[in-house]
């Protein structure tokens, strides 16, 4: 016996005026982008002023917005259907894509004199810091969230979250770049005569010396020198740095905010769901629910697998002919794609098994890949659904 | 020297990197490709990097340790038994430590370090860092000798995902620019001296689908590019191709369909149902804009100038006899 999921119905979260931005995390692979830039116009096309913001560097989803490169600045999409909205008032989407180094270098240029600020941006640390630190980009992420929602010029963000390694790496690695950069060890190693004075630090100032030696070692001295620049021209931001981090933490865990996570209907990409689902629990995240993406559904599920194959049987030993050949082609294609969908559904109701208590929605296995709003307009249309497997399920 | 008795697409390849885009295969690829290669008879050791534990789930063993583990054995050959296939996880942390004993004997300060977060500091503070620890660990069990000969016939590197591996590769020359001189400098020398040689190519696992096939193309060029003619791209290893059914041609699509439908389902006593045809000829067409669609996309990879192989979708899972059929696939196509 299974379990059914209460149904998440997408269009209820983005009319939700109180719904202010919408988190879509998951594995690589999974059709997480296009399903935020589908849900960023559907929400427009249902009176909501929004931006979508991506890490996706996809041309080609660039263009199914009808623009030719997204960039670090908000882009106006053209061709949003409005005036669907509750008051009638039509809305609006913008598109951007995160550029890291560009961001990194923005807090610079915010926060530091200029010639600070140039000192910072020419150093060969930050240089390799803003643009391959692991990390950066899960911290520029946020970073650029909460500036979004800082702006105030958007009722809706919709973003979209790195690739990482792990799915769950960008929820840690702002606090970890932010607790790096203001770290003990960093500012000792950079600076150890200013805690010279403390009786509590003798022990750690004895062994400081094979600390630095070993440090040096590794590294190098002039990769340590160039260190030492950055921090002392970085120092007046530091304390910033984990403010900033902790700041859009706590943004994530206001109820304004909406976890979706996204995922295929495959072995790998629920465990990793899984895994994700835990973890927002855990940390009191706002977890609107799974969107199981690229769900394959039949017009004729009436028609099982079994009794499909039995017609293909029955035909085969008639005389061969044009239309016997087109039938059996039909209904073993049918066959298999009730297997398919059989085998899908399977893998939905285990993870439900698991997480009962959280609501799933699904999104239909498209027979071609997104080329322009056309193609997201379509999947947003299954986004009001209420009863996710009964499209499919009677018969 | 035992000569193999037939040429494959890579002979003389040591270092296989195996990248692709998340969710196309890429570990499983990995280890199919390793096991064909270690089917030649010498072990062949089957590394991840990105402790995701992506083998030990595809083998069933226990997660993997720091440590180089038999997980299987290749299938035997016509004439000989199956060289053995061991995997290894590597991190940064245990990589550095075993770097600092190698060439400082600095073993007990390393595991002191490590609890004191520094080795985690320094990891973190020296970008690119960690990445040459990874390659490098890669490039020792490439050199790495008993007796005069290599312990390993080759080592298939299961690499970070297609967007990252350009830097991933290079990452020893963002490392030598950055540490000016230095002893991880030179390692990082070393490490580069291997990766840009004829013994390494780096292998592109897609799907027939527009986004994993778009990221291998930009990913060979940026690598062609980033290399500097250095890195040589491998073959492309198109996964998971389902076997499609034939069908009929498109001029006929839609017109004579329908009917013809109609009087199949009839004869095989599906008749009562005067949907069914319609509903089944709409399937039909979803299947064959599929087909067109991912024609065009085999085109696409075809046109990139690297050898391009296809492996089976596998619908029930992997496991290992699939493993070892995906193995045997490679093999007749001379991937290994």
């Amino acid at each position: 016996m299974s379990a059914k999921p209460t149904p998440l119905a997408i269009d209820q979260l983005i009319d939700d005026r109180r719904t202010r931005i919408i988190v879509c995390c998951g594995s690589g692979g999974v059709g997480k982008t296009t399903v935020a830039a589908a849900i960023g116009l559907r929400a427009a096309e249902r009176g909501r002023h929004v931006v979508v913001l991506t890490v996706d560097p996809a041309r080609r989803l660039a263009q199914s917005m009808g623009l030719t490169t997204l960039d670090n600045t908000p882009r106006l999409v053209a061709d949003v259907k409005g005036g669907t909205g509750e008051n009638g008032q039509p809305g609006s989407m913008h598109a951007m894509m995160l550029d890291m180094k560009r961001t990194f270098d923005e807090i610079v240029e915010a926060h530091a004199d200029p010639d600070r600020a140039e000192q910072i941006l020419a150093n060969p640390f930050y240089q390799s810091l803003s643009s391959s630190f692991a990390g950066t980009q899960e911290y520029m992420a946020m970073e650029k969230l909460g500036q979004l929602r800082r702006a105030d010029e958007w009722d809706l963000i919709v973003v979209d979250t790195p690739p990482s390694r792990s799915a769950l790496d960008f929820l840690d690695a702002p606090q970890r770049l932010g607790r790096f950069l203001d770290g003990r060890l960093l500012r000792l190693l950079v600076a150890p005569a200013r805690f010279g004075g403390k009786a509590g630090l003798k022990v750690l100032n004895a062994g400081f010396g094979m600390v630095t030696g070993v440090v040096t070692k590794i590294i190098g001295s002039q990769l340590l020198r160039d260190v030492q620049t950055f921090v002392s021209a970085m120092d007046t931001m530091f304390g910033g740095f984990r403010e900033r981090a902790e700041y859009t933490y706590r943004l994530l865990r206001m109820p304004g905010t909406a976890f979706l996570v996204i995922a295929a209907p495959e072995n790998d990409a629920l465990r990793e769901a899984s895994y994700f689902v835990e973890r927002l629990e855990r940390d009191g995240m706002p977890l609107a629910g799974l969107v199981l993406n690229r769900m394959h559904r039949s017009p004729a599920a009436r028609l099982s697998a079994e009794r499909s194959l039995a017609a293909v049987e029955a035909l085969q030993v008639m005389p061969e002919s044009e239309t016997t050949a087109l039938t059996i082609t039909a209904l073993r294609l049918h066959a298999e794609r009730m297997r398919q969908v059989a085998k899908e559904r399977r893998l939905a109701d285990s993870f439900s098994a698991a997480h009962p208590l959280v609501p799933v929605a699904q999104i239909p296995a498209q027979p071609e890949d997104v080329h322009d709003l056309d193609g997201l307009r379509l999947i947003g249309t299954t986004f009001g659904q209420k009863a996710p497997g009964d499209a499919a399920g009677k018969g | 020297m035992v000569v193999s008795v037939r040429d494959t697409d890579w002979d003389g390849v040591r270092l296989h990197v195996v990248t692709g885009k998340g969710g196309t295969g890429k570990t499983t690829v990995a280890a199919a490709l390793a096991l064909a290669l270690a089917s030649h008879g010498k072990p062949v050791l089957l590394m991840e990097v990105e402790g995701r534990q992506g083998i030990a789930q595809l083998f069933d063993v226990p997660p993997l340790p720091y440590e180089e583990r038999r997980v299987a054995v290749a299938p035997a050959d016509d004439s000989r038994p199956g060289g053995d296939l061991l995997a290894l996880a590597v991190d940064t942390q245990s990589a550095l430590v075993e770097y600092l004993e190698m060439f400082y004997n600095l073993r007990q300060a390393g595991r002191a370090l490590t609890k004191l977060g520094v080795l985690d500091f320094a990891t973190t503070i020296a970008p690119g860092l960690g990445d040459v620890l990874l390659t490098g660990k890669a490039a020792e069990a490439v050199r790495r000798k008993s007796g005069g000969s290599p312990v390993y016939g080759a080592v298939v590197l299961d690499a970070p995902p297609t967007g990252r591996i350009s830097r991933f590769l290079n990452v020893s020359s963002e490392v030598s620019g950055l540490a000016k001189v230095g002893p991880i400098r030179n390692h990082a020398d070393t490490v580069q001296k291997v990766i840009r040689s004829p013994q390494t190519v780096v292998h592109f696992v897609t799907l027939l689908e527009e986004m994993p096939v778009q990221e291998t193309l930009d990913g060979i060029a940026e690598l062609k590019e980033v290399g500097r003619g250095g890195i040589q791209p491998g073959g492309i290893i198109i996964n998971m191709v389902r076997q499609c059914p034939e069908l009929p041609d498109e001029e006929a699509e839609g017109q004579h369909e329908l009917p013809a439908l109609e009087a199949g389902l009839k004869s095989a006593g599906l008749g009562e149902d005067g949907k069914l045809a319609g509903d089944l000829a709409d399937e039909l067409a979803d299947e064959a804009r599929t087909q067109r669609g991912q024609a065009g996309q085999r085109r696409l990879l075809e046109a990139a100038g690297q050898p391009c192989y296809e492996l089976p979708l596998i619908p029930d899972g992997i496991d290992l006899a699939a493993l070892y059929r995906l193995a045997r696939s490679l093999r007749d196509q001379g991937a290994a």
